[in-house]
């Protein structure tokens, strides 16, 4: 759906984007990460024709872009970084503007294709308001519905969840979630790590304009092979599972076994009383703390030094702090990855 | 996206508050006329406003007068210079182009509706004028003509042919004195109307140019504007004679040369080929400029 080769922007002397070669492929739920000034806004407008690459090529839906982009963006439905709207004019009339601006906009389905993308969104029940009283949750659905107007086979969302409030992010994720279900191919670029951990099947990372990460999610997220136990009697727990016990804080063990089912059976089997035992896996954030350095809005540490001050810890000691926002904020989605259901209480 | 950009501009507030203000300066100029009956004596003050006393049927010539200078100009430059980087600075720039919506497109579209708001406000402060005349400087008075001539000061002088000091005779009477019919005047009247809605698409073409550079729709209008004004300043300066020939605002006033029996057409057609230079040429450098542009607002 998306490649790019060797794809580099410079303006002026900064390079904003460095020989990125990305791939979106039909059906992907991709979200592209990484720090404030990292190059995604500017890879996505390269994307979209807006901004030309110095060097390198983009094909996005087959067409080459910017030649052929008259011919690949009916098909795209973008946000491209905040939404934006002729502030006088209603949002059903922006829609209807847009829609009647550019070519694949049928005049007799239009009014139908409208109200269905602003139902999408949930603002099906919007009134003649015009944009400029909207709030900032509004602006962003009403940014939304417009990449929806013309039912397309790709989208490209810079930050689709910018200024939702959660229930706001968690009806977006379930509406892209589910037109992917109907074959929409979703690329989405974001900051938010708890949203893409939760929404996105493969990711990329941008550091400094490089692609420096580019896999599945699920992959990323293989088991560590260290279980995490809680237990009311960690000394009974140590001592049945002599020799495994990695580290221990309290009544939070971290344990090295391949195997969780085996574990738990041998606890239960001693009398130890288990209130949880989670395979550990490696955060998202930690996948991408590891691979990114200091973002463009931070000052005060060499860009070159991977990680920064806030390179994540290698897994065996995090393991013993195991609050990870990342994955902690986040309820478990089924599609992070195949074995999802696993990696959570089994207490 | 013609059709669009036509509705984005009949929906603005900006533009029917803008054409209001080009209506009521004619309005409150013939209020006081008509009030103190005291019109520019002949040769000075504003064209045509010496004779509307006479005739408020030629009232519509004398507005087009007034607004012309610097009303119609300001709105124009405001409009123009607001085409691409107002939307530039509300983000819609991006997702039009992204929707897609050609860049050449955009250009064109632009110039059309920055022309179509010109010939809008054109037909606007003519009819109401038309009406103020009539209404409120009454109609053709020919008894009491008596030496209603037409200020010749702004009327271009190297024509050869007489400007000032003309005769009003009866009826509607031509700057070169001959009686005009009712038709005849309407012809004029819409002749000037076309030539001075096209001398505006010069000052049109340099703000959209101007608005493809900038994010600031103040910026172009304010840069256009500042070269209409360096234009007016070596129009009459008469060191700059040189280059006075293709100056955007040197042919602005040859619309007074419909009112003439016969039309005396050299300077309106220099006037319209200038024009037509400047559409050309700023187009051409705006259609560079924004095609090859990265659109990072």
């Amino acid at each position: 759906m998306i490649t790019t080769r060797d794809l580099t922007k410079r303006f002026g002397n900064v390079e904003a984007v460095r020989e990125v070669s990305l791939d979106v492929r039909e059906g992907d739920r991709y979200g592209l990460l990484g720090p404030n000034g990292s190059g995604k806004s500017t890879l996505v407008r390269m994307l979209l024709g807006l901004v030309y690459a110095t060097s390198g090529e983009i094909s996005v839906l087959g067409h080459r872009i910017p030649r052929q982009a008259s011919r690949a963006l009916p098909e795209i439905g973008a946000l491209i970084e905040e939404p934006a709207a002729y502030p006088h004019l209603s949002g059903r009339a922006n829609l209807r503007l847009l829609d009647a601006a550019g070519p694949h906009g049928a005049r007799r389905t239009r009014r139908r294709r409208v109200d269905d993308a602003l139902e999408q969104v949930g603002l099906a029940g919007i009134d003649r308001r015009p944009v400029r009283a909207y709030s900032l949750g509004m602006r962003q659905r009403l940014g939304l519905a417009a990449a929806l107007v013309r039912r397309p086979r790709l989208l490209i969302l810079d930050e689709p969840t910018n200024g939702l409030d959660p229930r706001g992010i968690r009806d977006i994720r379930d509406l892209l979630v589910g037109l992917n279900d109907e074959g929409v191919t979703v690329f989405l670029s974001s900051h938010l790590l708890p949203e893409v951990s939760a929404l996105c099947t493969r990711i990329g990372v941008l550091d400094s304009g490089m692609l420096v990460l580019q896999d599945q999610l699920a992959s990323l997220q293989q088991p560590t092979g260290r279980v995490l136990i809680s237990t009311d009697d960690p000394e009974r727990a140590v001592a049945t599972l002599d020799g495994l016990v990695e580290h221990r804080d309290g009544a939070d063990l971290v344990v090295r076994s391949p195997d969780p089912a085996e574990l738990n059976a041998r606890l239960v089997g001693a009398g130890v009383p288990v209130r949880s035992l989670v395979v550990q896996r490696r955060s998202l954030e930690e996948i991408v703390l590891d691979v990114t350095g200091t973002g463009s809005d931070q000052f005060g540490v060499p860009a070159s030094e991977p990680g920064g001050t806030v390179k994540a810890e290698p897994p065996p000691s995090a393991g013993g702090a195991p609050a990870r926002p990342a994955d902690a904020a986040l309820p478990a989605s089924a599609d992070a990855g195949p074995p999802a259901s696993e990696d959570r209480e089994i207490s | 996206m013609i059709a669009v950009e036509l509705f984005k501009l009949v929906r603005r507030v900006r533009t029917w508050f803008s054409i209001a203000l080009m209506c009521a300066l004619p309005l409150v100029v013939a209020i006081f006329i008509a009030v103190t009956h005291l019109a520019p004596p002949p040769g000075q003050g504003s064209a045509f406003l010496s004779a509307v006393l006479d005739d408020g049927q030629l009232y519509p010539a004398a507005a087009l007068a007034l607004v012309l200078p610097v009303f119609l100009p300001v709105a124009v430059a405001v409009v123009a210079g607001d085409s691409i980087a107002g939307e530039a600075s509300t983000g819609t720039l991006r997702y039009l182009l992204a929707r897609p919506v050609g860049r050449t497109r955009l250009l064109v579209a632009k110039l059309i509706s920055v022309t179509t708001f010109t010939l809008l406000a054109v037909i606007a402060v003519t009819v109401t004028s038309y009406a103020t005349g009539v209404l409120i400087l009454g109609p053709s008075r020919a008894a009491a003509v008596g030496g209603g001539g037409i200020s010749g000061s702004i009327a271009p002088g190297d024509n050869g042919l007489p400007t000032a000091g003309l005769q009003a005779g009866a009826g509607i009477t031509s700057l070169s004195g001959a009686p005009l019919t009712t038709l005849e005047l309407v012809e004029r009247v819409l002749g000037a109307m076309a030539f001075i809605t096209v001398s505006m698409l010069g000052v049109a073409a340099i703000a959209i140019f101007l608005s493809t550079l900038t994010d600031s729709a103040l910026g172009a209008a304010l840069g256009a504007l500042a070269t209409l004004v360096a234009s007016e300043v070596l129009v009459t300066l008469n060191a700059a004679s040189v280059v006075q020939p293709y100056l955007p605002t040197r042919y602005w006033l040859a619309w007074i040369d419909f009112f003439r029996q016969p039309i005396f057409w050299r300077d309106i057609q220099r006037g319209f080929g200038i024009q037509a230079v400047y559409v050309v040429v700023f187009l051409a450098a705006a259609w560079a400029n924004f095609a090859t542009r990265d659109v990072t607002s």
